[in-house]
């Protein structure tokens, strides 16, 4: 069978982009953003931050501190960039790889390694964060994310609920669901969609036909592509998303246009299906790279800045290492915690039944 | 004192909870104007918007799904599947979500959804219309799996569920929804609760184990088997998931035969579970193995052969003969 290229996901895409890969600020006529060079300083720090908390816990897999980790190297700008676009308010669900996002909502980095390390499966109060648990299931939280939102209009509040997802998540009956849901509903939603090029070894051309974005219109609500390799683009892209969300303008679908420059998982192994020029490629369009040279090319940002950030992350890593390794292994009885919120006789009968099997032990 | 249907009662008692809380929200497939296929949720819209009363797109996983997260906000929705058959692309959400996530919060996140499925035959109704898919749900850690059996029980239960703090699955059976009792709205005195089993017939001499649509068959059985002289206990456990095992094993130990009527599959149905838990329990009690009447092992039949498919009277009587024949 042939397949029209044309009408593919190789047609070209159309990004909104801010900053070019070499660190030239462009204008885009919808999308503008003002940023102080503070504003510029922190981002860049964002950034480097979150990727020595990813570089660390690959790290510590390697050594067998933790079973898996799921790598967000080269998905910086776009977790940073969406993240930083929300408010105090505005509720996230993210799927198992928004390290980013998480920073951003000062989850404390460590409660993200519990999960990989299988000391639990969650590790921090959703509620505190307005940040969700991760999910596994691949598409699953968009449609929380959808209830939520639509629990946010019964409220009347002020808020806004984004979504993160990859592109393997589009082929997903949630996912369009919850596009369907979103769209008769008029939620107040961002649908994030961080299209890395790759579900495992999926390529993108397993799940599409046409550029992600442009699915939303089917579903009768805005897409857009944005550079997902580029911070600013990111931040302004998915704040005038929240932006429509909160004034009852509906959802906006956001494909952010990236690359998964790491393995899938620590698990995987990306030399099988990938060839390697492809990453060299897109290593010129690394999304830390680029803030720096903007704010070397302006003067924004002296060595000195540059190294007191390396400083910082130097440290940031060492101590998620320590209070890793501190992480204490949960007791025997706590499987029988949290399942439910009200008295169960069975869950009763057997903690009790498997107490007394334990001190047998002891005896 | 009120003579209300079970499909009445069931209204009433969703009516009623919310008014009491107006954070309980209605949602499914056609249960605004229609009140639903079965008119369960008849008129409900009507009083309280359709912001509370929410007719949804035709997706059950979707349904499920923004249950999840409009309990996550705090709202606490109902969800109607439209039959028993369609609840298997809801599953997924109510497997790895519904029934899980509290846990994955060390118990920071509580999801009191009700998820009510109209279960079982009888009706005459086509492909995936009649069937009893509780066993998948008594599986899965996480899920209170519920049946109700007679309209007191659903005017009660439906609002217990509701306000349980857990995900439910209450399971009513459709083909009783017509069936009426009188029913006092007015107190809550002779509320059981919602996970205590019921001994609704006294016997000496058999002790017949069911829930949902095969209560009143079994009742039916009782009354007749009295005829010939045999005094049979009719146990309704209402509650699947958690078991009520005392009020089972306390009639077993009393009676010493059993036998377990559903309209599910016997084969890796929830009779399995029954009668693993008092062989193990009451081994010495027993006159006689567990026996179980139930579905045979393959699809629902079509509706002109239904009533060879389900347990009746005949059915459950021929088990009581074998459970006296060792
Ligand atoms: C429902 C489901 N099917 C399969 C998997 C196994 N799996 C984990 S990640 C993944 C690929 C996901 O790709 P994508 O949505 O593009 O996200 P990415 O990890 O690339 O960010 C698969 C198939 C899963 N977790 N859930």
């Amino acid at each position: 069978m042939t397949v029209d290229a044309s009408r593919g996901a190789e047609a070209p895409p159309e990004l909104v982009q801010l900053l070019t890969p070499e660190g030239e600020r462009v204008e885009h006529p919808d999308y503008d953003i003002d940023l102080t060079p503070e504003d510029v300083r922190s981002l860049y720090r964002d950034l480097v931050l979150v990727r020595r908390i990813d570089l660390e816990a690959v790290a510590l897999q390697r050594q067998g501190e933790l079973g898996i980790w799921a790598s967000l190297l080269g998905q910086e700008a776009a977790q940073i960039g969406s993240g930083r676009a929300l408010t105090d308010v505005d509720m996230a669900f993210p799927t198992y790889r928004e390290h980013g996002v998480a920073w951003c909502r000062d989850v404390d980095p460590v409660k993200l390694l519990g999960l990989f390390r299988g000391v639990n499966h969650g590790g921090w109060d959703p509620q505190e964060h307005n940040f969700h648990l991760y999910t596994i299931v691949i598409g699953s939280q968009t449609l929380h994310a959808v209830g939520y939102a639509m629990g946010i209009q019964r409220d009347d509040a002020n808020a806004a609920t984004i979504v993160y997802f990859g592109d393997g998540a589009t082929s997903q009956g949630d996912v369009n669901e919850s596009f369907i849901w979103a769209s008769v509903f008029n939620a107040p939603i961002v649908f994030f969609c961080q299209n890395n090029q790759w579900a495992i070894s999926e390529p993108l051309e397993k799940q599409t036909r046409i550029p992600l974005y442009r699915r939303a219109s089917g579903f009768g609500f805005p897409g857009v592509r944005v550079d997902g390799n580029d911070v600013f683009a990111c931040l302004a892209v998915t704040r005038k998303a929240l932006e429509a969300a909160r004034t009852g303008q509906g959802p906006t679908l956001i494909e952010a246009f990236t690359y998964r420059m790491g393995a899938h998982t620590t698990t995987d192994d990306p030399t099988r299906y990938r060839v390697a020029s492809e990453l060299e490629a897109w290593k010129l369009k690394d999304p830390i790279e680029r803030v720096k040279a903007y704010l070397f090319k302006n003067e924004l940002a002296d060595q000195a800045f540059f190294d007191s950030v390396d400083g910082e992350a130097g440290q940031l890593g060492a101590d998620l290492r320590r209070r890793c390794l501190a992480m204490p292994d949960p007791q025997p009885l706590d499987i029988f915690d949290h399942v439910y919120s009200e008295p169960h006789a069975l869950i009763d009968q057997e903690r009790a039944q498997f107490a007394a099997y334990l001190e047998g032990f002891e005896r | 004192m009120t003579v209300l249907s079970l499909s009445k009662a069931l209204n009433e008692g969703m009516r009623k909870a919310m008014e009491d809380d107006p954070k309980v929200l209605i949602m499914g497939e056609d249960v605004g104007k229609l009140g639903g296929v079965f008119r369960v949720t008849d008129g409900l819209q009507k009083d309280f918007g359709e912001d509370r009363v929410i007719d949804t797109p035709l997706a059950e996983s979707g349904i499920i799904g923004t249950a999840i997260g409009l309990a996550l906000r705090g709202y606490r929705p109902v969800c109607e599947i439209q039959f028993d058959g369609f609840v298997f692309p809801a599953a997924d959400q109510i497997i790895t979500q519904l029934a899980k996530m509290p846990m994955r919060s060390l118990g920071a996140i509580k999801l009191p959804v009700v998820v009510r499925i109209p279960c079982g035959g009888g009706i005459g109704a086509v492909e995936h219309h009649s069937e009893s898919p509780e066993a998948y749900f008594t599986h899965t850690a996480g899920l209170r799996v519920v049946a109700c059996s007679n309209p007191a029980d659903a005017y009660t239960m439906i609002q217990q569920s509701i306000r349980s703090d857990d995900p439910v699955l209450f399971f009513e059976p459709k083909r009783r929804y017509w069936e009426k009792a009188d029913i006092d709205t007015t107190s809550t005195d002779w509320w059981t609760p919602l996970h205590a089993a019921k001994v609704v017939r006294q016997g000496a001499d058999v002790t017949l184990l069911a829930y949902g649509p095969m209560v009143k068959t079994c009742l039916e059985a009782a009354a007749a088997a009295e005829e010939e002289g045999r005094s049979l206990e009719v146990v309704d456990l209402r509650s699947l998931n958690p078991l009520d095992e005392p009020v089972v094993l306390e009639s077993v130990r009393r009676t010493g035969r059993v036998v377990v009527v559903h309209e599910a599959p016997v084969n890796s149905g929830f009779g399995a579970e029954l009668a693993a838990r008092i062989t193990e329990q009451c081994f010495y009690h027993l006159e006689a193995p567990v026996l179980r009447v139930g579905g045979f092992s393959t699809p629902y039949p079509p509706s002109k052969l239904e009533e060879h498919y389900l347990p009746d009277l005949d059915r459950v009587l021929d088990a009581v003969d074998r459970a006296f024949g060792y």
